[in-house]
């Protein structure tokens, strides 16, 4: 009997999300009554990447009110959404680093990586007496987390700011201990300009550290950091600063230190961008981007899909989302701490989402 | 102490409308067997597909690290290098200390309750004490971080360090940065002493009042009656309830992967992070994406169902002993 019910509440689930898919042209008046009508159906489902899922929320809330058409997000991680979109399970995969060649190579069909918004991963600590925001470079930083610099009146960190009061305590790293796309960017920035980390941790979602205690999450990192005395640890900047922490300027490629925000984030991508050749597929890494004011720990967050849309209806609904997102979407970025696009991206991007086949078998 | 063994049904010659439905009941009674054997025969049904899929699952990283996998401290995924030996070692040490001190805490509520509690004050702290069980290992995980760790580590660790003779000892060196085993420890401490005190309150309450009276009448004080006479009564129930209590231990994962630091080390210092097994699948298996990776999770899995299986045989063992001494 149980069963029945639920096959019953499926069908009707389905016959209402065709009648949604049916009324997706009328206007954001009239449209908040239309929706209502059509609760419980789901017209595109996604998966992936925790760290973006603020914005890519709001961004389904505002476009379910403005065209009725629902998406349904799950926040289970980068490696859960890539694994998803493999196997075909969901319409578009979130995620925070670039898919591998092998795993490009294990998906049912050519796939386009679209950066959506932009992030960074900032340096946040608790050293007692510093009255000054600290400068790092990004040497100090590897020789920090590789255990190689362990004081913090070092003459290395003393020499980048002069005048701070600087304790002879320990240095007591924290790194996240769960698999994480803030690690994978952090360490892809050390990588970038620390030899020695790149021949030894490397880069990767989770690592082998050489030094400190892993905490679960942003918060476990940040709770750890604002209890004891003499640590540093690495977070999202949304999550600093909401949680108003203290944060380093980094040293950038072009000699400057950078405080971390989202105007600063958005000049690295602008640098970045102007470097990429036209026929790129937008896996790239802006860390250490050139630019004055370029903060160097910045990463773009993607949507990924297939190229061919077999299901037109589907396939339709998914660019016409994406179109939005890059366009319209992007003024809300600011407001959750995510940096927009540089503008300069933003015409290629569109040009590239035309290229979607959309209702022809692959 | 052995139970007598009464017929259920005692059957008077002229009582035929007795016989009649029992008779009458045979049919029923084939349904009921078969059913209640399909029944039990799904738990172990289910136990044999689990061990199936994880092992199969973890075979690939069987297959490559073999035994090493088990006595490597190299966990290194963007290199491809996996050893559980730190997640092993952390597991069954943080259990241990779960034990050490839940075990006589709750022994102790459990004595106080079915002894010396006036019957006021016995229900509320039981329903006090059961209400630790109720409460979601993440809440005890915050509690840990923002509660727990700060005061072992301003309070608790400096006074064991400066202590004489202990403080010198191996398990009370290094910096005291808080996440450690000690505080995964007593978090689990804390977990499993509700189920340890409920099952132990309810066998020491079912000893039978005679058991009671009889040691007093030998002349027994209160003290002797509950040590000579009550305890040994209820040792085998009181060891099933550690049991229940380790096998929650061990398996916990939250509170832990949120109090012990996540650092693949094997540590005798108490103060020092590491790691256990249930926390390293959590953390990881989201977003673990190359095979190997993933293959090794899973085999940290079946190390992990291995453990589980050798300290509950153990623990059995143990049962079976103490019951076959409490009979003799």
């Amino acid at each position: 009997m149980k069963q029945i019910l639920v096959s019953a509440f499926c069908v009707g689930a389905f016959s209402l999300t065709a009648c949604g898919g049916d009324t997706k042209t009328v206007d954001s008046a009239a449209g908040s009554a239309s929706p209502a009508a059509t609760s419980g159906g789901v017209d595109l489902t996604g998966a992936g990447a925790t760290f973006p899922y603020p914005i890519y929320s709001k961004w389904f809330s505002d476009y379910a009110s403005r065209t009725g058409i629902k998406i349904n997000y799950q926040a289970i991680g980068s490696g859960g959404g890539i694994r998803q979109l493999i196997e075909g399970t969901i319409a578009f995969g979130g995620t925070d680093a670039p898919m591998t060649d092998d795993e490009i190579a294990k998906a049912k069909g050519p796939i386009l990586h679209i950066p959506t918004v932009l992030g960074a991963v900032v340096l946040t600590y608790n050293v007692p007496g510093l009255t000054q925001p600290l400068n790092l470079t990004g040497d100090v930083i590897a020789d920090i987390f590789l255990g190689k610099i362990t004081k913090w009146n070092d003459g290395r960190i003393a020499a980048l700011n002069t005048g701070a009061k600087l304790p002879a305590s320990d240095i007591l790293v924290v790194h996240r201990s769960e698999g994480s796309g803030t690690t994978f960017i952090f360490s892809d920035y050390l990588s970038a300009v620390s030899p020695a980390w790149a021949a030894g941790p490397g880069r990767g979602k989770e690592l082998k550290w050489p030094v400190g205690l892993g905490g679960r999450g942003n918060d476990g990192v940040s709770g750890q950091v604002k209890q004891t005395p003499g640590t540093i640890g690495y977070v999202e900047l949304a999550y600093a600063n909401q949680n108003r922490l203290p944060v380093a300027a980094v040293k950038n490629a072009a000699g400057t230190f950078v405080a971390p925000s989202t105007e600063s984030i958005t000049a690295a991508a602008a640098g970045a961008v102007e470097r990429l050749p036209p026929t790129t597929d937008f896996r790239v890494s802006i860390v250490n981007a050139p630019g004055a004011n370029a903060y160097p720990i910045s990463s773009f967050t993607w949507l990924i899909v297939y190229q061919n849309q077999p299901d037109a209806t589907k396939g339709k609904k998914l660019v016409d989302f994406m179109r939005w997102a890059l366009t319209e979407g992007q003024s809300s970025a600011a407001g959750l701490d995510y940096a927009p696009l540089p503008a300069s991206l933003g015409s290629k991007l569109t040009e590239r989402l035309s290229t979607i086949q959309v209702g022809t078998a692959s | 102490m052995s139970e007598v063994s009464r017929p259920l049904v005692t059957s008077r010659p002229d009582d035929t409308g007795i016989a009649a439905r029992i008779e009458g009941s045979a049919i029923g009674d084939t349904v009921y067997r078969w059913l209640i054997t399909a029944f039990a025969l799904c738990v172990p049904i289910l136990l044999a597909f689990i061990a199936f899929e994880v092992g199969s699952a973890a075979w690939p990283a069987v297959k490559a690290f073999g035994f090493g996998f088990l006595t490597s401290n190299e966990w290194d995924p963007p290199h491809g290098v996996f050893g559980a030996a730190p997640a092993i070692y952390g597991t069954v040490v943080s259990s241990i200390i779960a034990l050490v001190i839940a075990t006589p805490l709750a022994l102790g509520v459990a004595i106080f309750l079915s002894e010396f509690a006036p019957p006021w004050l016995r229900q509320p702290v039981a329903f006090l004490v059961d209400l630790l069980a109720a409460i979601p290992s993440v809440v005890y995980g915050l509690w840990g971080i923002f509660v727990l760790l700060p005061l072992l580590r301003q309070y608790v660790m400096p006074f064991l360090a400066g202590l004489p003779v202990i403080g010198k000892s191996p398990l009370f060196q290094g910096p005291a940065y808080g996440p450690s085993m000690m505080g995964a420890g007593l978090i689990l401490a804390i977990m499993i002493l509700p189920y340890i005190s409920a099952v132990s309150r309810e066998v020491l309450m079912a000893v039978p009042r005679s058991q009671r009276e009889a040691a007093l009448a030998l002349g027994a004080t209160k003290w002797e009656m509950i040590a000579d006479a009550v305890v040994p009564y209820a040792r085998s129930g009181i060891v099933g309830g550690i049991i229940l209590g380790l096998g929650r231990a061990l398996g916990e994962t939250m509170a832990v992967t949120m109090l012990i630091g996540n650092v693949h080390q094997i540590s005798a210092s108490l103060f020092a992070p590491g790691y256990t097994m249930a926390s390293l699948i959590a953390n990881e298996f989201a977003e673990a994406t190359g095979d190997l990776h993933l293959s090794a999770l899973m085999a940290v899995g079946a190390a992990l169902f291995v453990v589980t299986l050798i300290v509950n045989a153990i623990a059995r063992w143990l049962v079976w002993r103490v019951s076959r001494e409490a009979h003799a």
